[in-house]
């Protein structure tokens, strides 16, 4: 066997072991496990077509409103809500003139896992100026504005808590 | 219709199963070996070795039973530990294949012996036997969580394996070391059982005792000190180990043993005064023993000066020069598979110094290769432990990865010469029934708390009061 042959093969051999050193540390790479955060408001918006209807003709004015106001967006208002406390916590919806449910049915928008929270408990949903209210929809426990408990529809400002049982959602830019 | 759009959820990422990945990677275990035999083959004889077929297939089998064991009885398990075994294992079967093939190695045992039998073939058969005990381990033992009720148990046994070679009659006197046993023809070294059987008497117990280990104690110049009687176990352990140092001698034993309750009883309790304690009183009880036990003094000279003492004969230090020269001369890239003299050293090339081997035929690019092989194993055993949701799981997976560990670091250091050499084997990869044996239960009870860990939490149960809150309007 002739000397380069050999020498090919020696340094071939040791090529061969770091590639498997460099195979195995990439599979640990994407081996990693933990927690992860995925994006879901497409596939469940292809899902519930027909949830999405009823949704919307429920406040028709609204409705006619988002078509003339939405296009132009105010200063300082409210791009998204997100859930701060519960078991939802981390939950972000995009604002987009839309009104959002919540509660524990499960067409609502948020879909509350709370023993505290009524199957229909409150709605968010914009004015004709663009202002998002909360109105409680006569839930059993009640939906708290930062510490008042709502008994009118109400103006909600940036980053107040609106609490529903063990969850907080807020409004933020 | 814009109802909702761009949600975002925080979720639990399950990982997956990676079945497939770990197939890939042991297909390519699997044929480096191959490609390491083909290489001896060429370089010692000039021709593709004959036995490199049956070589391939029966690695390839065992690899493959193995795998479909894990496929089918813990598929979440870790994709790494399997390829990594398998390949170190295989690794085993060429160096001990390519010192079969050594002139200098036959002669020397038919000079002493009056015979030569090759030692690859056994190692085939005890790697076989091994793979059998990993699917054993499996099929065996579905939850781990098991063996927490065997804990006492556990150190009774642990103690019987470690004082079986002092028994008269069956424990064998080898080369110095008492550590083998011989039953029925076989030379057994129950140490390397003890190992496993201990881990998990130790888990078992920590897990029970680590808030008193942990919590009282009071705090002197930023340690935490333990009250006098909590420091009855690590003082009891400490006796244990010294005992077999001064009756086995056998440094390597009772350092892995002393050392991996140190180990985990700093895990336990993430208190750094035990690491400290226990580094001191493991030099302290080293240092007590070397001054007067004969044989482990010997072993010292050997590595404070082995040119000096080698000269005069000493073999032990004759030993020690001949493993230095082998990694001298095979500098950074080695001198090819086949082509060193790594078989100058007569006396257990292929078991207690096959790391010379790998040392001077694959150089410093191969020894770290090799290293880097053992610790991933290790890095896989301890991530597990990281995931594992049980505390009992935890200490067991710390305790394995960490003996496996210091296994590693006594052998290695020893054949070095960083530390004095003792009678250990490197895991896989040195010929030797018991060695490979244990360490396949041992990646067997790893992939076992792995699958368990990994193993997506089942999703929990629909609430039945779901429906049943309605709107009371007033």
């Amino acid at each position: 066997m002739s000397e380069l042959t050999l020498t090919v093969m020696r340094l071939g051999f040791l090529a061969v072991l770091w590639l498997f050193v460099i195979v195995a540390v990439q599979v640990i790479r994407s081996d990693l496990f933990g927690t992860r955060v995925t994006q879901r408001g497409s596939r469940r918006q292809e899902a519930r077509p027909q949830q999405a209807g009823r949704q919307a003709a429920a406040p028709p004015q609204q409705r006619g409103q988002q078509n003339t106001g939405g296009g132009r967006q105010r200063r300082g208002a409210p791009t998204k809500l997100v859930v701060s406390e519960g078991t939802l916590t981390g939950t972000t919806v995009a604002l987009q003139g839309q009104t959002i449910t919540l509660g524990r049915a499960h067409d609502s928008t948020i879909v509350l896992d709370d023993d505290y929270a009524s199957s229909r408990h409150a709605r968010i949903y914009p004015d004709r100026d663009g202002q998002w209210i909360v109105e409680d929809l006569g839930s059993t426990n009640g939906t708290y504005l930062d510490r008042a408990r709502l008994t009118t529809a109400t103006p909600i400002p940036l980053g107040a808590p609106i609490r529903i049982g063990k969850t907080v959602i807020e409004l933020r830019k | 219709m814009s109802v909702v759009t761009n949600t975002t959820t925080i979720g639990a990422i399950e990982a997956p199963s990676r079945r497939n990945t770990e197939l890939a990677l042991l297909a390519f275990a699997v044929v480096i070996p191959v490609f390491a035999y083909l290489n001896v083959g060429l370089a010692i004889d000039g021709k593709v070795p004959a036995g490199m077929l049956g070589y391939g297939l029966g690695l390839a089998l065992l690899a493959g039973v193995a795998h479909l064991v894990v496929r089918k009885w813990a598929p979440y398990a870790d994709p790494l530990l399997l390829p990594l075994a398998t390949l170190l294992n295989g690794m085993g079967l060429v160096l001990i294949w390519r010192l079969d093939q050594s002139p200098r190695l036959i002669a020397t045992s038919m000079r002493r012996y009056g015979s030569f039998s090759p030692d690859a073939p056994s190692q085939m058969m005890y790697s076989a036997i091994g793979i059998a005990m990993f699917v054993g381990v499996l099929l065996l033992l579905k939850d781990h969580r098991v063996l927490q009720r065997y804990t006492y148990i556990s150190m009774a046994v642990s103690l019987v394996l470690l004082l079986l070679p002092l028994v008269p009659g069956l424990g064998m006197d080898s080369f110095g070391a008492k550590i083998w046993i011989r039953v029925a023809g076989f030379s057994i070294q129950p140490g390397e059982f003890a190992k496993i059987v201990l881990a998990v008497f130790f888990s078992g117990y920590l897990m029970v005792k680590r808030d008193a280990l942990a919590l009282a104690s009071r705090r002197f110049m930023g340690l935490y000190l333990p009250r006098g009687r909590d420091l009855g176990p690590i003082l009891t352990i400490w006796a244990v180990s010294l005992l077999i140092l001064v009756f086995e001698n056998d440094l390597g034993t009772s350092l892995l043993f002393f050392g991996m309750f140190v180990i985990m009883l700093y895990v336990a309790t993430e208190r750094t005064s035990w690491i400290v304690m226990g580094l001191l009183m493991s030099v302290a009880g080293a240092v007590g023993v070397a001054s007067f036990a004969g044989h482990v003094q010997a072993r010292v000279d050997a590595w404070a000066d082995p040119f000096s003492c080698a000269t005069e004969g000493v073999a032990a230090c004759q030993q020690m020069t001949q493993v230095l020269m082998s990694f001298g001369s095979g500098g950074i890239l080695g001198t090819g598979l086949g082509q060193g003299n790594s078989d100058l050293i007569g006396f257990a090339a292929n078991s207690d110094f096959i790391f010379a081997t790998v040392g001077e035929e694959l150089g410093l690019t191969g020894v770290m290769v090799f290293l880097l092989f053992y610790g991933l194993i290790v890095e896989r055993g301890i991530r597990t432990a990281l995931a594992a949701r049980d505390p009992f799981g935890k200490l067991l997976a710390m305790g394995l990865s960490g003996a496996f560990a210091l296994q590693i670091f006594v052998v290695a250091g020893g054949v070095m010469g960083l530390i004095p050499l003792t009678g250990m084997t490197m895991p896989f990869l040195a010929y030797g029934g018991s060695s490979v044996i244990a360490n396949w239960a041992l990646i067997g009870i790893l992939i076992r708390i792995s699958d368990t860990a990994r193993r997506p939490a089942p999703a929990p149960a629909p609430s039945p009061d779901a429906e049943m809150t309605q709107v009371v309007r007033p």
